[in-house]
């Protein structure tokens, strides 16, 4: 009997130690929703925490507070999508450089019947012009997240300056998916991502894309266009697991991870949801911003530019090997 | 705590600059919490006192484990029964009440309701039995009964009025939920709160909490006043 006692003390001690040698590292991920509700981390992350023996915490906030989170230091590495904020995050000291990830596209949505007429419109900002000049209503997120910058940046484009004051324009300080809701019950148009779109249609019976096309594709619009960027946090604030992060951003960017991504969505929606688009440093102009897969989806409608680059070795390498 | 420091610092520059923003928020924070707290006195305490003075409660066994059940309901979930019935879908979708104070008014009121009848009908019921059987033999009518007997349950209704203003003025799940949270219609303290947190303005949030604990703070000493003045 005693000798038992000690044998089973013996195997708990060795597999505590076993355990505890093997106790995976903790990387802090600070990103925004749409990463998150669209499933996409869910879908890759696993294979990261394998491959390093670690564990990611995933926050899932708005641009805006993912960015805090990294400048106080409670986030090792951040993903996000607000490209200006993040050139001054590396540029202020607080992230260590910024690496493409990805891409997806923001769609206009509204009503079906259309009450502004816009369904169909190339452009987005003239869209939205016409949705000012009618006083259609008008959701937008408010919440400083990377889709409200972009919003604002389109208005901006179209020389419209919205005010809440003007009634038309509804400033809801809240998360993508409360915002369709909103648009949904009330009838507003709203700008979003395509992802998250698609993730909730089913929810959202009374809207309808009217910018944007049925797949990035189709987009006719290149402002309309979501480039994420991994952002590795300055180690110099306390408690960073800089390696990690680093692995992180090494992981996310290789060959193998940029092909799962590009696979994400597709056999449930019919067309990814994020576009792979590290490594292509002659997309960031912002001009070429439509990156590879769009400009060859698209020979029609584009500049003398395009084309050179449609005729480029490097997209003859990448795509018609 | 140097956020904390600027919290404190742009709480007194929000408050003594008269910030219409601000001022904006508090007024529709009071409208909506004080609108639903008138609500829910009218309704719980004469349904309280009433419960409270019936010797037997009909369908005690369930009826009041019910009314606990609620005094404990998540904001969230009130929101959520308010969201479907004024929903477009929702049987009053036709009040296109969806994202007003009213809809907020609605949902704040179902949470404080359950939280007045339970406490009214707690204070009632622990008012001496003797003081009852006094004013009855002294002829009073039902009405006089209960109103007698609610004045020596004054305290006790008092702190029901209380525990469902302190419910309601913090509580942000139900008010995000119906009134969308739109700024300058639907916007209160407490979703003013969670946008500034979601937007890393943390010195703003922690402002805006500041000004809803001096906000509680003051109604609650009025409510102190009243009470030691009778």
């Amino acid at each position: 009997m005693r000798t038992l006692r000690w044998f089973v003390l013996a195997v708990l001690f060795v597999l505590l130690v076993a355990c505890g040698s093997r106790e995976p590292e903790v990387l802090r991920l600070a990103t925004t929703t749409s990463t998150a509700d669209s499933g996409l981390l869910d879908a890759i992350l696993p294979a990261f925490e394998e491959a390093y023996n670690a564990r990611v915490d995933v926050v899932a906030v708005g641009t805006g507070q993912a960015i805090s989170l990294g400048e106080a230091g409670d986030a090792d590495v951040i993903l996000v999508h607000a490209r200006a904020r993040e050139d001054a995050f590396v540029a202020d000291g607080h992230g260590l450089y910024r690496e493409d990830v990805m891409y997806n596209d923001f769609i206009l949505v509204g009503l079906s019947t259309d009450p502004a007429g816009v369904q169909g419109m190339d452009s987005v900002t003239d869209a939205l012009t016409l949705i000012a000049q009618n006083g259609a209503a008008f959701a937008s997120r408010g919440d400083d997240s990377g889709t409200h910058t972009k919003e604002l940046s389109l208005w901006e484009k179209a020389g419209v300056t919205p005010a809440t004051d003007n009634g038309w324009y509804n400033s809801l300080g809240q998360g993508m998916g409360d915002t369709l809701t909103f648009a949904n019950e009330t009838g507003a148009y709203t700008l979003t991502d395509r992802a998250t779109f698609l993730a909730l249609q089913d929810n959202l019976p009374n809207l309808a894309i009217m910018v944007g096309g049925n797949s990035i594709a189709e987009t006719g619009d290149t402002n309309l266009l979501n480039p994420y960027g991994v952002i590795p946090v300055n180690p110099d604030k306390e408690g960073i697991n800089n390696d990690l992060a680093e692995d992180f951003v090494t992981w996310i960017t290789s060959a193998e991870t940029q092909t799962a991504i590009g696979e994400f969505g597709l056999e449930q929606y019919g067309q990814p949801l994020f576009y792979p688009d590290a490594g292509e440093q002659w997309a960031v102009n912002s001009n070429l911003d439509c990156s590879l897969l769009t400009v060859y989806c698209s020979f029609s409608a584009r500049s003398e530019l395009t084309r050179r680059f449609l005729d480029s070795e490097l997209i003859h390498e990448r795509f018609f090997r | 705590m140097d956020t904390l420091l600027r919290a404190t610092t742009e709480a007194i520059r929000l408050l003594t600059g008269f910030d219409p923003a601000l001022l904006a928020i508090l007024g529709l924070t009071l409208r909506v919490t004080g609108g639903a707290l008138v609500l829910a006195v009218l309704l719980g305490v004469p349904v309280g006192a009433w419960l409270g003075l019936r010797g037997r409660v009909p369908l005690a066994g369930c009826l009041l484990p019910l009314i606990y059940t609620g005094m404990g309901i998540p904001p969230v979930v009130a929101g959520l029964f308010v969201y479907l019935f004024l929903s477009n879908q929702g049987p009053l979708g036709d009040l296109h009440w969806l994202f007003t104070p009213n809809a907020m008014i609605m949902a704040q009121t179902l949470i404080a309701l359950p939280l007045v009848v339970g406490l009214t009908l707690t204070a009632v019921q622990s008012v001496d039995p003797a003081i009852r059987l006094q004013v009855q033999s002294l002829g009073a009518t039902q009405s006089q009964l209960t109103w007698t007997i609610l004045g020596e349950a004054r305290q006790g209704v008092l702190a029901a009025i209380v525990a469902a203003f302190g419910s309601i003025i913090s509580e942000v799940g139900a008010v995000m939920l119906v009134g969308g949270n739109i700024e300058g219609q639907t916007r209160v303290l407490t979703t003013a709160i969670v946008l500034e947190t979601r937007k890393g303005n943390f010195a703003l949030a922690l402002a805006l909490g500041i000004v809803l604990l001096i906000l509680a703070f003051l109604t609650n000493w009025l409510f102190y006043r009243v009470n030691s003045k009778q």
